[in-house]
């Protein structure tokens, strides 16, 4: 029972941990991280993808256990053994992605997180479990759904639906509750998630990089809720990797790397050049050596792609871009827009159902539509690779070893075998040169797929692919999930695929790579080419606008082809 | 006129007659199909029913034989089966072994099983001893079945078809919408529903998804508990080798069918019940022009009704979410 | 995860496994009332030492060869076929329906291809049902399978009672197939050689069932076929990412798979026993989903565990003659918690085996995995 400090004028910190380490096998997630988080403040905590930040707050919301370490909650020392441990001290998470059940209704989501705060609250009374200090939560709120009848469901019911009304009325945070949260767009769930949060009574808040799927003006919105909330005293914790978003929006940052906390700051004192140097420990170029250079012919035009889904939802409306050799057209949108979708058909995964796509190499010419369709392995043949946007799920199969993959996509092709065999030599080699081609690391053709760090995986991909030597090449979030160090060194294969004449196609939510690498820019929003501009009339203000589906009034056609010519009579699509 | 009046009894009495083989038929796979139901919709597949009936079938006749009463075989029943969920629940919920897997490993235990012990107690090559009238649940004849008899239509639905079964056929229609209750109406069901959609939003909601899932798999066990019992105890006077004959795994035909939902569920059920009642009576059938159907085909139709009516020819039936994936937290 | 160096993974784990079948196995013997060593040996005694013991070991081993490769090459592509039984029916209706309308007209040496030929085709055709049903229609190939098993029992009363029935026989089976058409005995064979052999069913079929795993090995990791396969088994997305034709795969992979699983006919209706009876399958279709599973779906551990479910066919016969209490169907019991063990437990014993292996080593190997 530490006392909270002899100065009883300051309020103790909504958040303290203390000495947190945290082990996964060999490797040390978290190690003797200390953290204070003033009430009342947006806190930001800033390091690289494996920096050990998620670790971090999945052992302050109790879904691992620290292996060491306290933990302080208004100055209280606190187990959390579990989320419920966690909820009930009045803690609420907004994860990466979302927690909400996609066929139930908001309602019910909210319901279903009222149970656990429910349940607590009952272990609260008969005061058992959940260790000390369980009814911090400062004006301990009324927890949705109390479990005024034990079993039935109307009575949570009635008060799941009182609390989002005065959630509405305190916060602003108005949310449909009879609508099938599936069908909500994306910013709306998000709010769905902060209200479930509220609703079972959080004072800290957790948000996990919530800003993904949102777009900028989203994002503006977005921060505008933060805000609010804290000037009613809830405490944010915001987890990223934008240095931007921490600069807008918090108060105090804290950066990791390798597990380790390096340093605190107030954001008044600090720069985004100084963080992204703590983060990643030396100094950082942050935007690559990028040269233009003079487009060559074009190799690939898509021409009025439109594509429905199963449910006959149209996810690209009259899609129209144009592939030069020499070029990289960057495609910018907020995830979910119909990008996945546009790679799928230019690489032959999805069928062409209207529009066309022409692949020109040299004098040949070849027309992929709804009548004469490709399969991937088709265009291989003619040249165009991909690099898909899920390394995980596509790029790799994660339980084969690295040679295996490394004539995935091309198992018909001399690599693999020869005749109708496969030789595991020949993929061996291969794969050695592949790896030393790209400074994959171990270099051993025999290690698993999964058994490889993401960036390695990355690159692993990225060598399959540019080795290739494709003259039409598909890029999809070439740098997810990887780390800065590895960043660098991608973008300058990227680039260096450009100068050897490759035409590239980057798709990337992230607007920084995008603006880094691009010679020309296209922006979707909701499966529409919003338009195309030259990378020099491109800037973030102006993208941000476009992705967020406000079209560029000042520019021309930058792109020739029919997209631009706009007389396109309403499609409005949900 | 009297002479429509009696063509008209007669069709009437042969459709009950039908209809009332048809309740009998189905009552097992009610049961079973509730207990899928109830397992898949926490995302737990449970091929085992199968297994899970016939082991229940046979402790229940082994027990009632033993002890002379069906109440103690239906409570053996229930403990073995619950037994074999609580295996499928240690390898799919807390091992995360292959669900299909577990389920198969679950059928063919059963099928040794039965068989091995029933020749270590009673050695009759793997029967039970037929059991007595008072060793079965008898057939209940419900109130005022006696006083409506008289009526028309009525009475006869009344009194031979909704009157006159055996405990656990009450029990199944019973369980239908309970189960819809369970599952729809209760805080317990919220969960146990987005468990089987969206594991990691109950485990975020700080609810434990393991005892979620173990609770519906163990209910599946009672309830196929009950099932088996019926089998050996009810509709029929003991056990025999590998009685439960592939009823569970039409059940989980009819609960697919069904689409997951109580009430499809028991009508889809209801229309295998017929399916095979109506086969039953096919057998001694000879339809003009075809000359006579060999019997053993004609009992397979069942089977081939339901692989059509899983092909889709009866429209696409949405799986729980997270059906059949193991819960593993992620980093 | 943790992960095992690959010769516990392939070779301590499921000894270990099957170990803890055999002791579970032991507690029923034990609760039963007799004692499990006692029965242990005269389950070995019957499948190694009597006379022609291994013969029969041997014989059923050709079985589960069969059906465990059946089973063990969809298993490869993520196929969960349950139907190997049914198709294996199909398969002895296939091989007798040639063999018995040719082996009074043709020689032998060209009916038995052509009868072997048969019961692959007829196997296949019941596999590639399910497998089309998945692929084109969405109905799950576990449920279809299951089906399908049903509906060829009733095929084959149905054959049996009428088209294929030897009118002469009061059960409902098929006239023998002539001597000359059938694969010789083994027996004979070496008698011929001048070797001492007992008497068995074991026939020309187990080398058949060998060579059938060495073809399954080559297809599956030595052809681009192969690749094609296992790649989908592991990831539906990057089959489909690679230009994997899924659904065309999903085809091939159950035809194969069928095909297998029909030539376990032919060490029956081509062999000893000559003729098509009623459930001459007796389960061993489901058998093969252990051995499958037993084998990590890979051909060596295929042959290897069908040759331990052999030997645990032939014990229990032996079991029954011996005790009055213990019946066959034990072994059904092992094979039900060999599945258990092997497949849905399969990672049970994974952590525990990793931190024996690390403390054995001590810190002279820290490195873990990088």
């Amino acid at each position: 029972m530490s006392a909270p400090g002899s100065d009883a004028t300051v309020a103790p910190p909504a958040i303290r941990l203390i000495g947190i380490t945290k082990r996964f096998g060999p490797v040390v997630a978290n190690a003797a991280v200390d953290l204070s988080v003033q009430p009342g403040t947006i806190h930001g905590i800033v390091g690289e993808n494996g920096a050990g930040k998620s670790t971090l707050v999945s052992i302050l919301y109790g879904f691992y256990h620290a292996d060491a370490g306290a933990i302080e909650i208004a100055g209280r020392p606190v187990q959390i053994p579990d989320s419920a441990a966690a909820i009930a001290l009045g803690i609420g998470m907004v994860h990466q992605h979302f927690m909400l059940v996609p066929n139930f209704t908001v309602l019910e989501n909210v319901m279903l997180g009222a149970e656990a705060a429910a349940a607590a609250a009952v272990a609260d009374a008969t005061g058992t479990e959940t260790g000390p200090g369980a009814d911090v939560g400062t004006d301990a709120s009324p927890g949705a759904g109390a479990p005024k009848g034990r079993i039935g469901l109307a009575a949570a019911r009635r008060a799941a639906r009182a609390d989002l009304a005065r959630l509405a009325a305190d916060y602003g945070l108005e949310v449909p509750p009879d609508a099938v949260t599936g069908d909500l767009p994306v910013g709306l769930q998000q709010r769905v998630e902060i209200v479930k949060a509220l609703a079972r009574g959080a004072r800290v808040l957790i948000l996990d990089e919530p800003t993904g799927v949102l777009t900028p003006d989203e994002t503006d919105r977005f921060f505008d809720i933060l805000r609010s909330l804290r000037a009613q005293g809830v405490t944010v914790l915001l987890i990223t990797h934008k240095l931007r978003e921490i600069m807008a929006l918090c108060d105090n940052v804290s950066v990791m790397r390798q597990g380790r906390m390096v340093a605190h700051r107030a954001v008044a004192d600090t720069t985004r050049e100084e963080l992204a140097s703590l983060m990643v420990g030396r100094d950082v170029k942050l935007e690559a050596e990028h040269r233009a250079t003079d487009p060559g012919p074009v190799r690939l035009v898509a021409d009025a792609l439109t594509w429905r889904d199963r449910a006959g939802v149209a996810r690209l409306s009259d899609v129209s871009l144009t592939l030069r050799a020499g070029e990289i057209l960057g495609l910018a949108g907020v995830a979910g827009n119909g990008q996945s979708e546009l790679l799928d058909l230019m690489s032959g995964i999805a069928a062409v159902q209207e529009g066309r796509i022409r692949l020109i190499a040299g004098n040949a010419e070849r027309t992929i539509d709804a009548r004469h369709p490709a399969d991937p392995r088709r265009l291989r043949a003619e040249g165009v690779a991909h690099v898909p946007e899920d390394r995980h799920r596509r790029g790799l199969v994660l339980p084969f070893a690295a040679r295996d993959n490394a004539v995935l996509g091309y198992q018909h092709g001399a690599d693999a075998g020869a005749g109708r065999w496969l030789s595991p030599a020949a993929m061996r080699a291969r794969c050695a040169a592949l790896m030393r081609a790209f400074d994959v690391r171990p270099p051993d053709p025999e290690l698993r797929a999964a058994g490889f760090s993401g960036g390695n995986q990355q690159k692993l991909v990225l060598a399959r692919e540019f080795e290739a030597a494709p003259g039409v090449l598909l890029i999809g979030q070439p740098t997810r999930g990887v780390d800065i160090g590895a960043i660098e060194a991608i973008h300058a294969r990227i680039l260096a695929m450009k100068e050897a004449g490759a035409a590239i196609l980057l798709v990337s939510v992230e607007l920084d790579e995008i603006l880094a690498l691009s010679d020309r820019i296209a922006v979707i929003n909701q499966g529409r080419l919003i338009g195309v501009l030259p990378r020099a009339e491109a800037d973030r203000h102006r993208l941000g606008l476009m992705m967020s589906g406000v079209a560029p009034t000042d520019t021309g056609p930058a792109d020739t082809g029919p997209a631009t010519e706009a007389d396109d009579p309403s499609r409005e699509t949900a | 006129m009297s002479l429509l009046d009696t063509l008209a009894a007669i069709e009437l009495r042969e459709v009950l007659l039908l209809a009332d083989s048809a309740i009998r038929l189905a009552t097992p796979l009610i049961l079973c199909a509730m207990a899928g139901l109830v397992s898949e919709r926490a995302g737990v597949i449970d091929i085992g029913l199968e297994g899970k009936l016939l082991a229940g079938a046979f402790a229940a006749a082994a027990v009632a034989a033993l002890t002379g009463s069906p109440w103690a075989g239906l409570l053996a029943a229930m403990v073995t089966s619950l037994a074999m969920a609580a295996v499928h629940g240690f390898a799919c919920i807390t091992h995360r072994g292959e669900q299909i897997v577990s389920g198969v490993a679950i059928n063919i235990l059963a099928s040794g099983l039965t068989v091995v012990i029933g020749i270590a107690l009673f050695r009759q090559g793997g029967q039970t001893p037929s059991l007595a009238a008072d060793q079965r649940f008898g057939e209940i004849a419900l109130p005022l079945a006696e006083t409506l008899a008289a009526v028309p239509v009525l009475g006869p639905v009344y009194g031979d078809l909704i009157s006159g079964h055996r405990l656990p056929v009450y029990l199944a229609f019973a369980a239908v919408p309970l189960v819809g209750w369970l599952l729809w109406r209760t805080r317990f069901g919220l969960s146990l529903r987005a468990v089987g959609e969206m594991p990691a939003a109950v485990d975020s909601a700080g609810q434990s998804v393991t005892a979620l899932r173990y609770r519906a798999v163990l209910l599946a066990g009672l309830l196929c508990g009950v099932a088996g019992a019926y089998l050996s105890v009810a509709h029929g006077g003991g056990f025999v080798r590998e009685m439960s004959a592939g009823k569970g795994y039409i059940a989980l035909a009819a609960m697919i069918m069904g689409r997951w939902r109580p009430w499809p569920v028991l009508i889809a059920c209801l229309l295998f019940g017929f399916l095979e009642a109506g086969a039953a009576r096919l057998q001694s059938l000879e339809i003009p022009g075809l000359g006579t159907v060999p019997n053993d085909l004609v009992l397979v139709l069942p089977y081939v009704a339901t692989v059509l009516l899983l092909a889709g020819f009866f429209g696409r039936a949405i799986p729980p979410r997270a059906l059949g994936t193991p819960y593993v937290k992620e980093r | 995860m943790t992960r095992l160096p690959a010769w516990a993974d392939y070779g301590l784990l499921p000894a270990l496994n099957i170990a803890l079948a055999f002791l579970v196995t032991g507690v029923v013997v034990a609760i039963i009332g007799e004692n499990p060593v006692e029965a242990l040996a005269t389950m070995v005694e019957g499948a190694f030492l009597f006379p022609g013991g291994i013969g029969y070991t041997l014989f059923y081993a050709t079985n589960f060869i069969f059906t465990g490769l059946a089973v063990a090459v969809a298993y490869q592509a993520r196929l969960f076929n349950i139907g190997a039984e049914g198709q294996a029916a199909l398969g002895g209706i296939g091989a007798a329906a040639v063999a018995l309308s040719l082996d009074q007209v043709l020689p032998g040496l060209m009916v038995v291809p052509l009868a072997i030929a048969a019961a692959a085709a007829a196997g296949l055709a019941w596999a590639i049902v399910p497998g089309w049903l998945q692929a084109y229609r969405g109905s799950h190939i576990v449920i279809t399978t299951i089906m399908f098993n049903t509906i060829a029992a009733g095929l084959t009363v149905t054959m049996l009672a009428g088209a294929l029935r030897d009118p002469r026989q009061p059960n409902p089976q098929t006239r023998q197939v002539e001597e000359a058409a059938r694969l010789p005995a083994i027996h004979d064979l070496a008698r011929d050689l001048g070797l001492e052999a007992a008497t068995s069913p074991l026939t020309l079929a187990f080398p058949l069932a060998l060579l059938a795993a060495v073809l399954v090995w080559v297809l599956i990791f030595r052809t681009r076929w192969g690749y094609a396969l296992r790649v989908m088994g592991q990831s539906e997305p990057a089959a489909v990412y690679a230009g994997i034709p899924v659904r065309r795969l999903t085809l091939g992979a159950m035809a194969v798979s069928g095909a297998l699983a029909g030539l376990m006919a032919v060490n029956v209706i081509l062999g000893d026993a000559g003729r098509l009876v009623i459930n001459f399958t007796a389960g061993y279709g489901f058998t093969g989903i252990a051995v499958a599973l037993m084998g990590r779906a890979h051909p060596v551990g295929v042959v290897l565990a069908a040759l331990l479910f052999g030997a645990l066919f032939q014990g229990g016969t032996e079991l029954d003659y011996v005790y009055r209490s213990i019946s066959r169907e034990m072994v059904l019991l092992i094979q039900g918690l060999i599945i258990l063990f092997c497949g849905a437990l399969s990672l049970m014993l994974v952590p525990w085996v990793a931190r024996a292996l690390a403390a054995f080593r001590g810190p002279e190997d820290a490195e873990g995995r990088a």
